[in-house]
């Protein structure tokens, strides 16, 4: 059995994804390694058409590699069938997109309580006690019961990160989660991650494009033409 | 949020609330094509059934008659060619009819008996000379076969003896009224006079013409049938048993068993080809209900599919992913069939009021069966569902990185 505690959240191992058959085949990702620890925070930087997103959707469970291993605190994820992988990547993993992505017919609150509702099958009160406290944490304790619709794009995002949250996520995965704000709306954003990454030890994986926000990483990952060309901890990002 | 709800349950009505004017839609879309076929379908049956009970008035479901006589020739000698000569069929009694009464009378189908004494005479009075069917009935029984009570429109239905109830169109012929006396004939120059105690108007023409009530007695020994009855009317509580039945008593009885299936055949096919008719029209509306549910929907998934997609990284499965869009189809055809079912309400009362006669009564009656509400309801949810079935499918398999990527 694996041990969540003692594990790496992630590890990759010789990834590879390809899309097509046959001569048409195209291989994006070229044997990706990559090992990432409780409680990192680490950005995953390139330009447009590395593999960054493919990489992503990999590790989120969202898509399958065509080659390699990969590991969630431990659990091979390759014998899985679809059911499993959508459990576990509605236990362990939260997601930041960069369109915060919430569903416009419920309010913040329930948008937050979503995962939880969505795991437990029937609402109940617990659910909505804890929405509640991260919708507090976020700093959005007097917008609970607005739709979706009814808040500015800065709390949008908060109210996603909360989501992203409620499952007690091992990995935060962070698609350009400030890509769409201003800069005092990002700049806000991002401090939010970093709270709770040292609050609650989570793991974070952030792809941006934004090399500003990445320096403020304790590590930076590059990628070029779907290989890793670079990862550098805290010291090296800096310099 | 309520706690007793499951999620599947609750995003499905969140989704049709939040797309109100697109659910509002497509709930009087279904409302207009389930008032349509209940109204039709209580139109029809209300039709059909009003068009039975009038050609019912003045038959009876079974009647049986005494065997054919068929001509058997001795065995004909090798090579003779033969000719055989159909026979004519002289006026019978029944064998022994009391006993065959007696068994039919335990059979739970049937509702009424009553044996009868008819054959052809005249009616005179003064010059006019008539040809009409001598009926000769207990009219207690024959009651229970044919409403003859209700149908009176003059007199009473009294025929002891010499007294006879005639029709209005023969009353005219005759220039008879109640009281008159007329004098009956028979091809055998059998003859007696009767005192008319009633008129009747059966709805029709030919038998309101033709057709004189005498007591069983009188009508026996003017048709020289003494104690004997030439056929046996039969009223069934169901009337579409009537074909079974009759051939099932024809084959234990020996006799000529006529349903008025059998005896209406045209008119029957007539009701059966506006029933398929009617069912393939329905059957049409339903379709078009199902392809608008399924549009609407398809629609949805597409405009939704960011949602969709963000709900399956959350964790949803395919399966709820799948519910959900089939409660919206079940939900959008059950509020459609509701909707439906008052309008077909409105419009059947508003149909009473203006499909009149000319004398201010009512056309025909029809009503609005529940079952009929219950079926549609239950109908147009399974069609919803049905037609959810694609667009919920689609929703299902929506690769979430495809979806989330827009």
């Amino acid at each position: 059995m694996a041990d969540p505690v003692t594990n790496p959240v992630l590890q990759l191992t010789g990834i590879r994804k390809s899309y097509g058959s046959g001569e048409t085949e195209t291989e994006i990702l070229h044997g990706i390694d990559l090992r990432l620890e409780r409680g990192e925070f680490a950005a995953l930087i390139g330009p447009s058409g590395s593999g960054k997103s493919t990489l992503l959707n990999l590790i989120g469970l969202l898509d399958r590699p065509s080659g390699g291993q990969l590991f969630i605190d431990g659990q091979e994820t390759g014998q899985l069938d679809d059911t499993g992988l959508t459990r576990l990547r509605g236990q362990r993993i939260g997601f930041v997109f960069q369109h915060h992505h919430l569903i416009s017919a419920f309010t913040a609150l329930e948008n937050v309580a979503m995962p939880l509702l969505v795991a437990r099958g029937r609402p109940d009160a617990d659910m909505f006690a804890q929405a509640g406290q991260l919708l507090d944490q976020v700093g959005l304790a007097e917008r609970k019961q607005n739709l979706a619709n009814q808040l500015s794009g800065g709390q949008q995002q908060r109210v996603a990160i909360a989501r992203a949250l409620a499952m007690s996520p091992s990995l935060v995965l962070a698609d350009e989660p400030t890509g769409n704000l201003d800069t005092h709306s990002a700049d806000d954003v991002f401090a939010l991650l970093r709270e709770v990454n040292t609050r609650l030890n989570t793991t974070f994986l952030i792809v941006t494009h934004d090399r500003r926000l990445a320096a403020r990483c304790d590590r930076i990952i590059e990628m070029v033409d779907g290989n890793i060309v670079a990862d550098m901890r805290h010291q090296a990002a800096t310099n | 949020m309520k706690s007793w709800m499951p999620f599947e349950w609750i995003a499905a009505i969140r989704f049709l609330r939040e797309g109100r004017m697109q659910s509002l839609l497509i709930i009087v879309g279904v409302g207009v094509g389930v008032a349509v076929i209940v109204f039709m379908s209580a139109l029809l049956s209300g039709l059909q059934a009003n068009l039975v009970k009038r050609t019912l008035s003045s038959q009876a479901h079974i009647v049986l008659l005494p065997p054919e006589e068929i001509a058997r020739p001795q065995s004909p000698a090798a090579g003779i060619a033969l000719r055989l000569q159909k026979q004519a069929q002289r006026l019978r009694s029944i064998d022994q009819w009391q006993q065959i009464q007696a068994r039919l009378e335990v059979l739970p189908e049937i509702a009424a008996i009553s044996p009868i004494a008819s054959g052809p005479a005249f009616a005179v009075r003064g010059d006019a000379n008539k040809a009409i069917t001598l009926l000769g009935i207990d009219p207690v029984r024959y009651s229970g076969v044919i409403a003859l009570p209700e149908r009176m429109v003059a007199g009473q239905l009294r025929v002891g003896a010499g007294e006879a109830v005639i029709g209005i169109e023969l009353a005219k012929d005759l220039g008879a009224d109640v009281g008159d006396k007329i004098r009956v004939t028979t091809a055998g120059d059998a003859t007696e006079t009767f005192t008319v105690t009633g008129l009747f108007d059966l709805g029709n023409k030919g038998v309101n013409a033709r057709n004189v009530y005498v007591s069983l007695r009188s009508a026996q020994s003017l048709l020289d049938l003494v104690g004997g009855v030439s056929s046996i009317d039969i009223s069934l509580h169901d009337i579409d048993e009537a074909e079974r039945l009759a051939s099932k008593i024809a084959a234990e009885t020996g006799l000529t068993a006529d349903s008025w299936i059998k005896t209406n055949a045209q008119f029957v096919t007539a009701l059966t080809s506006q029933r398929v008719s009617s069912n393939v029209i329905r059957f049409f509306i339903g379709l078009s209900v199902a392809f608008g549910i399924a549009s609407v929907l398809v629609v949805s998934v597409i405009q939704r599919a960011r949602e969709i997609g963000i709900l399956h990284a959350m964790g949803a499965s395919q399966g709820q992913m799948l519910r959900i869009f089939l409660l919206q189809g079940g939900i959008v055809g059950f509020f459609g069939s509701l909707l439906g079912s008052a309008l077909a309400w409105v419009f059947l009362m508003l149909w009473r009021l203006m499909a009149r006669n000319p004398d201010g009564t009512a056309m025909f009656i029809i009503g609005v069966d529940p079952w009929l509400v219950a079926i549609a309801a239950g109908g147009a949810s399974l069609v919803g569902i049905l037609a959810a079935l694609l667009p919920a499918r689609r929703a299902a398999r929506l690769d979430p990185v495809v979806a989330i990527r827009g």
